[in-house]
């Protein structure tokens, strides 16, 4: 789960990561009392999650209570990078920086374990300094269990050359993004730029944050930082329900029993289509082992819902689920769709194979549904769903 | 003879009383897995009856070696509890912890990872997040069907489990000497890397099939071990290429992050090894079962 700037602001401030102050809104009015209270001037930052928003005009300085008012309002509904503007921070107006530095700590997935990234060349893309001038960045494998302790800290300074003027106060300011890291389980702290202003002190200026969401049984407060404006509404309704669902932008709908099996079906479709239209599969659902009919039925409730979808694809493996028991699930479910009230109009390929599934497929055919299609291998279930989807565009 | 696990392995299941735990045990005995044991402090000297076998609860991993001689681990404990169970587990300094639990947090995973590192690596970990380990026709650990298929020489490592059963199934007249699934999470124990150069090294084992997945560069750094050590045939599959960028599909560690970890990158790497990859599970099949037939 990213988070906002000024999630991230906060989350830095609750670890005592100097920062500077500031207030989300999603009002342009309330620009004024905060900036007031600010001393009259305030820089406005759009809260987007992707790169680039101050190129995009997305971050402008308020020397006016009034004048932040009419930034909001410039700001708020803008649209970046494909990514709507719902909340602007009033931040604090920034000292006059000195100079701009980078340092992160992350999950390094090829070592398994974690990593500091810093670098004396802050304020743009770390990606773009590694390219242009990977000398200039500094990366020191962090012990999981050691951590990041004064000795580490300083290990740290030393490989990216910090000026020795800043040395103690970046060192300082290392231990307590470790401590953010380590206390929120979070994959990705950042900041750039870690600014050296005027005074000497050296600021936390902007930053990304990235939680893990397995470790939220651990972490109350996560609830209140998923984003729930910018949540697709089938993916919503989908998360409600407990299913694991991506909305994606073809035309055949997609549901299998675990993620590696529906990442291939995904695939399969897509190959599939080439020859039916360029159809593209419309979602990933993976309803996991020992799907019931409950299940089915909302999956498939889901996936009917969303009015791109022509044809819809259930691709079950039988592992120590039973193809009955799915076969089962299925008919079920239509009926409970249409006792809902819910009229089931597209068509369904379902391949079944694996444990049972002989089984599984007589309790198709015998249910014998005018929407339902048995195909048995993945490859022809995909092509068939692939067709009927291009025959319905 | 087969890799890691073979007729003579003793299991012990931490989190055998809990309902999953239950149910796979009995499955793992149906398979005829060796399983000497349970695990769980506050039913320590009770048994459990799965069919007429009577297998004992033991407090610790510790004493269940000590008791059993067992030498496998299988882990089913809840995810909140997973990094104190492998913790204990290596410290018992058990040869083989499978750890079946999705859903763990990363920091836990980096934790007993590092921690199995600081005690000397005695215990290699499966896991977490995969469907477990099979030798068919000898022995069984995790949730993967047993029936699926029987002994042969094929070897197959999945980050996947249900991609692990399809692969199976599609070449079960052909039969495996060791199917192991991985683990899909962002931080595993048991790499790609360690099945392929353990396939190599086994005598029972004629042909790899190695199945990947978007997110992180796992697979490429097994196309490059390919490159260098591996001289039996591999053939390969990765899923994935219609996942949108920065979308988390499924699996915890399959994630497309900006232009890398992406399915194409891992294909051409494998390729670019002498390894064939197939469009499909089902076209993979094929190709392996061009080279075995050749």
């Amino acid at each position: 789960m990213d988070l906002f700037e000024y999630q991230a602001r906060d989350l830095f401030a609750k670890h005592d990561v100097p920062v500077l102050a500031g207030e989300v809104i999603d009002t342009p009015e309330a620009a004024r009392e905060i900036t007031e209270r600010l001393g009259g001037k305030s820089v406005v930052k759009a809260q987007v999650k992707v790169g680039g928003r101050g190129k995009a005009g997305g971050v402008k300085l308020a020397a006016t209570p009034d004048e932040a008012v009419a930034r909001a309002t410039d700001i708020l509904g803008m649209d970046i990078k494909g990514h709507t503007v719902h909340k602007v921070m009033i931040a604090e107006t920034a000292p006059e920086i000195v100079e701009e530095y980078y340092v992160s700590f992350l999950l390094d997935r090829a070592n398994r374990t974690f990593l500091s990234i810093a670098s004396v060349e802050g304020g743009m893309e770390i990606e773009e300094v590694a390219a242009t001038r990977p000398e200039a960045v500094a990366k020191t494998p962090i012990d999981a269990i050691d951590g990041v302790d004064e000795a580490k800290a300083r290990e740290i300074v030393e490989a990216a050359k910090f000026p020795a003027e800043v040395a103690d106060k970046v060192a300082n300011v290392l231990i307590k993004l470790w401590d953010t890291f380590i206390k929120s389980d979070a994959l990705l702290v950042e900041v750039n730029p870690l600014a050296k202003v005027a005074s000497g002190d050296v600021l936390a200026l902007d930053g990304k944050v990235s939680l893990d969401e397995n470790a939220e049984f651990r972490h109350p407060e996560y609830e209140e930082l998923h984003d729930k404006e910018a949540a697709n509404p089938l993916e919503a309704a989908a998360k409600a329900k407990g299913l694991n669902y991506v909305k994606l932008d073809g035309q055949v709908g997609i549901i299998g029993n675990g993620a590696g099996l529906v990442m291939s079906t995904l695939d399969v479709v897509a190959y599939a289509g080439e020859k039916h239209g360029n159809v593209k599969p419309a979602n990933f659902l993976d309803i996991g082992g020992g799907a019931s009919a409950q299940v089915m039925a909302n999956g498939l409730e889901i996936i009917l819902g969303d009015p791109d979808v022509k044809s819809v694809f259930v691709n079950v493996f039988g592992g120590i689920t039973a193809c009955d028991e799915v076969a089962n699930g299925i008919v079920q479910a239509l009926k409970l769709l249409e006792e809902r009230g819910e009229k089931v109009e597209k068509p369904l390929v379902v391949r079944l194979d694996g444990n049972n599934a002989e089984l599984g497929r007589k309790i198709l055919t015998d249910a014998d549904h005018p929407l339902v299609q048995r195909v048995d291998t993945m490859d022809g279930a995909a092509d068939k769903a692939a067709e009927l989807a291009h025959a319905a565009k | 003879m087969a890799i890691w696990l073979n007729k003579d392995s003793k299991v012990i299941v931490q989190g055998m009383t809990g309902a999953t735990g239950m149910k796979h045990t009995k499955l793992m005995l149906g398979d005829g897995t060796e399983v000497v044991g349970g695990v769980n402090p506050r039913k320590a000297g009770q048994t459990v009856d799965f069919d007429g076998t009577e297998v004992p609860v033991f407090g610790t991993v510790k004493e269940a070696i000590e008791k059993t001689g067992a030498n496998v681990s299988v882990i089913f404990v809840p995810e909140k509890f997973t990094k104190d169970a492998v913790v204990e587990a290596i410290d018992a300094e058990i040869p083989l912890a499978v750890v079946i639990t999705e859903g763990i947090a990363v920091h836990d995973t980096a934790a007993f990872w590092a921690y199995a590192g600081k005690k000397g690596n005695k215990t290699r970990i499966i896991g977490p997040n995969c469907p477990g380990i099979i030798t068919p026709g000898q022995s069984n650990v995790g949730i993967i069907p047993g029936d699926i298929t029987k002994p042969g020489r094929i070897g197959l490592v999945s980050k996947s489990g249900t991609l692990t059963y399809q692969m199976m199934y599609e070449l079960r007249d052909l039969g495996f000497s060791t199917a192991v699934g991985i683990g899909g999470d962002p931080i595993i124990g048991t790499t790609h890397i360690d099945a392929l150069a353990a396939f190599q090294d086994d005598p029972d084992t004629d042909l790899i099939v190695m199945i990947g997945e978007i997110g992180g560069d796992a697979e490429e750094r097994a196309a490059a071990f390919i490159k260098d050590n591996v001289t039996k045939p591999v053939v390969g599959y990765v899923a994935g290429f219609t996942a949108p960028e920065g979308k988390t599909m499924g699996h915890a560690g399959a994630i497309v992050s900006g232009s890398s970890g992406t399915a194409q990158a891992k294909k051409e790497a494998l390729e670019a090894a002498g390894v064939k990859v197939g469009k499909t599970p089902t076209e993979t099949a094929k190709l392996a079962r061009e080279i075995l037939s050749a």
